[in-house]
């Protein structure tokens, strides 16, 4: 399921000569280690998808991009599972999240679903196409790689954008724009709600409900009565 | 309006710490041990009594899927709950805030459900791109094993309960059960068949029981405050709190917590600042997420939001994810977009819906522009009652029914946009 970008693969003889020695970092090894544990002794095909997020994290850190998953790095995950490469490749072709292609240094993913839609995501895919992002494609100065994606549950906050790990939401065309340019300078803009008065999902201009929880961490159970319980 | 203080998930926006601090200052894991010594039929019981129905879309009581579980796990073939937090339904956003803000409701659900159906381990199952959620989520379960609240004698009660959280990578199938079972598996997400059923033979072929995540967070407040008191909020058979997500053209869109069954006018106006542009604005509702299908605006403004009654308008409350559409709204465009959704997110194990998904879409998109023939819509029709019904899993039915709403409720602007298009079509060749 996952697409495959326009973006030219390296052939598998520059892939293996680049990344045929691929191993865990010391830290990743770790890590590796605690996600195996997390399954029942023998059931280690289950952290097939957290170590390919691992490994495609790993190829980010290397690259200075947010990752993508070379043919012998997929080969080197199957065997640390004792699992067939095909059973491993057919994984990481299945779920959207893995980047068969490289991707650059910040992968921005528009959510185009309907609840985005009709909130305006043609304003937010404008923004982004008026800074020169195309869609499948990463910039010259392989800074951005846009993609449209399917909902990403921020409805509630519609239209919005994944770029790496946060998402930036209430987007407008102008807070696109300006959101894409504190990145290129190289900025780390805050994540959640962009100039809209709000901290999360709550009604614009303050909650219509929990008013008390706004400035203390209010405990309701006083006001419980005396209900018995069953 | 719901009073503050029967609402479940008081750290809804997040304002105040989600830790366990905070938690434990707004009442979760209080006494914990003493809930669980009511025992584990005694708390099935009492979440049979509350009413509680399943909060992932499908409405089934949830105290009753756990009796399915066997009471007596055989050596080898431990009972396991996993926990479904793949949250992707377009128009679903609460299970976000509830594993952001106030995951502790989750994890002493999970130790309270795990017990109750007789798991000794829970998995987690978070979609992939909520990334920020699971840190906490990963957080928070770590908080809870440091304080003793999980693994050997959870909470002091005596039983060994361990809970894993498990990240997805983006597939919308997966929140399909048994998808999210072989995928938790390391496989494939592709749905299997029924029977068997998870309780029989799920996680590794052992009893499994899914719930949703709002499903398990509400359960330590249900046994806290009683049965009664849950079972007190909404219409009979239709019973409780619910988390509702309001998205599309109202003034304020948000995630808010209510009563079931209160009217769609009452909850738009109360929380979301009335529809953009007024009530007389007011085109049409996707009332429970993309999978069921619109209701145009005269039925559905004094309706009950819960489950009988918009199954009564031939929809249905879903997730409560309600997808509001203004007059602007180019209806055709809405609905080819979930076609476009359902087209991207189908598994191809099926030939109705690889094949059928794709081909509903192609032609959704020439109704988009009147660019079809009349017949077709017909046509359309049949193919939707192809699908539907003809799939291992619900998927088909869900890329089917948004499909029948629009044809049901809005013929005449397919026929108008078809009529416009061969009219310009004549004039050009004149």
């Amino acid at each position: 399921m996952a697409d495959i970008l326009p973006n030219s693969i390296p052939d598998l003889g520059e892939l293996r000569a680049r990344w045929g020695a691929f191993a865990w970092t010391k830290e990743n090894e770790k890590q590796a280690k605690v996600v195996v544990g997390r399954y029942p002794p023998g059931r280690q095909h289950s952290a097939i998808i957290p170590l390919l997020d691992l490994a495609q994290r790993q190829v980010g850190a290397e690259t200075n991009t947010q990752g993508w998953l070379p043919v012998p790095v997929i080969e080197f995950v199957a065997a640390y599972l004792d699992m067939p490469y095909i059973r491993a490749y057919e994984v990481a072709t299945f779920y959207t999240m893995f980047n068969l292609a490289p991707v650059g240094r910040f992968h921005v993913q528009v959510c185009g679903t309907t609840p985005c839609m009709l909130a305006g995501s043609d304003d937010v895919f404008a923004a982004c196409k008026a800074k020169g992002l195309l869609k499948g494609r990463t910039t010259p100065d392989g800074l951005f790689t846009l993609n449209e994606v399917e909902c990403l549950g921020a409805c509630a906050n519609a239209p919005m954008v994944q770029i790496n790990d946060d998402n930036y939401e209430d987007l407008t065309f102008e807070s696109t724009t300006a959101l894409l340019e504190a990145l290129a300078r190289g900025e780390t803009p805050k994540p959640g709600p962009q100039g809209v008065a709000r901290r999360t999902s709550e009604p614009e201009g303050g909650p219509t409900s929990l008013v008390e929880m706004v400035s203390e961490n209010h405990d309701y159970r006083s006001r419980w009565n005396s209900e018995a319980q069953a | 309006m719901l009073d503050d203080k029967d609402r479940i998930f008081t750290n809804l926006y997040g304002f105040q710490d989600w830790g366990l601090k905070g938690a434990k200052g707004r009442g979760d894991w209080d006494d914990t041990k003493a809930l669980m010594a009511l025992g584990q039929d005694a708390i099935i019981d009492i979440v049979k009594a509350s009413g509680l129905r399943g909060r992932g879309g499908a409405g089934f009581p949830t105290g009753m899927k756990w009796s399915f579980m066997p009471k007596e796990p055989k050596p080898g073939k431990p009972n396991f709950l996993v926990i479904n937090a793949d949250e992707s339904e377009p128009g679903s956003c609460k299970d976000r805030e509830i594993i952001r803000h106030d995951p502790h409701k989750l994890i002493e659900g999970a130790l309270l459900a795990g017990f109750a159906m007789r798991a000794r381990a829970g998995y987690i199952y978070i979609r992939g791109e909520f990334i920020r959620e699971a840190e906490t989520l990963f957080a928070a379960v770590q908080q809870a094993y440091d304080a003793g609240l999980l693994g050997k004698n959870a909470a002091g009660s005596g039983y060994d309960f361990d809970l894993f959280v498990h990240r997805g990578a983006g597939a919308y199938i997966c929140g399909e059960e048994t998808a999210m079972l072989n995928s938790l598996e390391g496989k494939k997400g592709l749905p299997r068949l029924k029977p068997p059923f998870p309780a029989g033979a799920g996680l590794y072929g052992c009893p499994t029981t899914v719930n949703n995540v709002e499903s398990i967070a509400v359960v330590p407040t249900i046994l806290r405050r009683g049965a009664p008191w849950f079972k007190s909020f909404g219409r009979e058979k239709n019973e409780g709190t619910k988390l509702f997500q309001i998205s599309g053209h109202v003034n304020k869109p948000c995630v808010v917590e209510e009563s079931m069954s209160i009217p769609f006018r009452e909850l738009i106006d109360r929380h979301a600042g009335g529809i953009r542009g007024g009530w007389d604005n007011l085109l049409a509702v996707i009332p429970g997420g993309s999978s069921v299908p619109l209701v145009p605006a005269e039925q559905i403004m004094d309706c009950p939001m819960d489950f009988d009654a918009l199954r009564d308008l031939q929809s249905g409350l879903g997730t409560a994810a309600i997808i509001v559409m203004d007059k602007s709204t180019d209806v055709v465009r809405a609905i080819a977009r979930l076609s476009y959704f359902y087209k991207h997110e189908s598994c191809g194990q099926c030939t109705p819906c690889r094949e059928g998904t794709g081909w509903m879409w192609r032609v959704m998109e020439r109704l988009r522009e009147g660019n079809a023939e009349m017949h077709e819509i017909d046509m359309l029709w049949d193919v939707t009652k192809q699908v539907e019904g003809h799939t291992i899993c619900a998927l088909g039915d869900a890329a089917a029914w948004p499909i029948q709403g629009l044809i049901r409720h809005y013929r005449p602007e397919l026929e108008r946009r078809i009529a416009e298009r061969q009219a310009g079509a004549l004039e050009a060749a004149e």
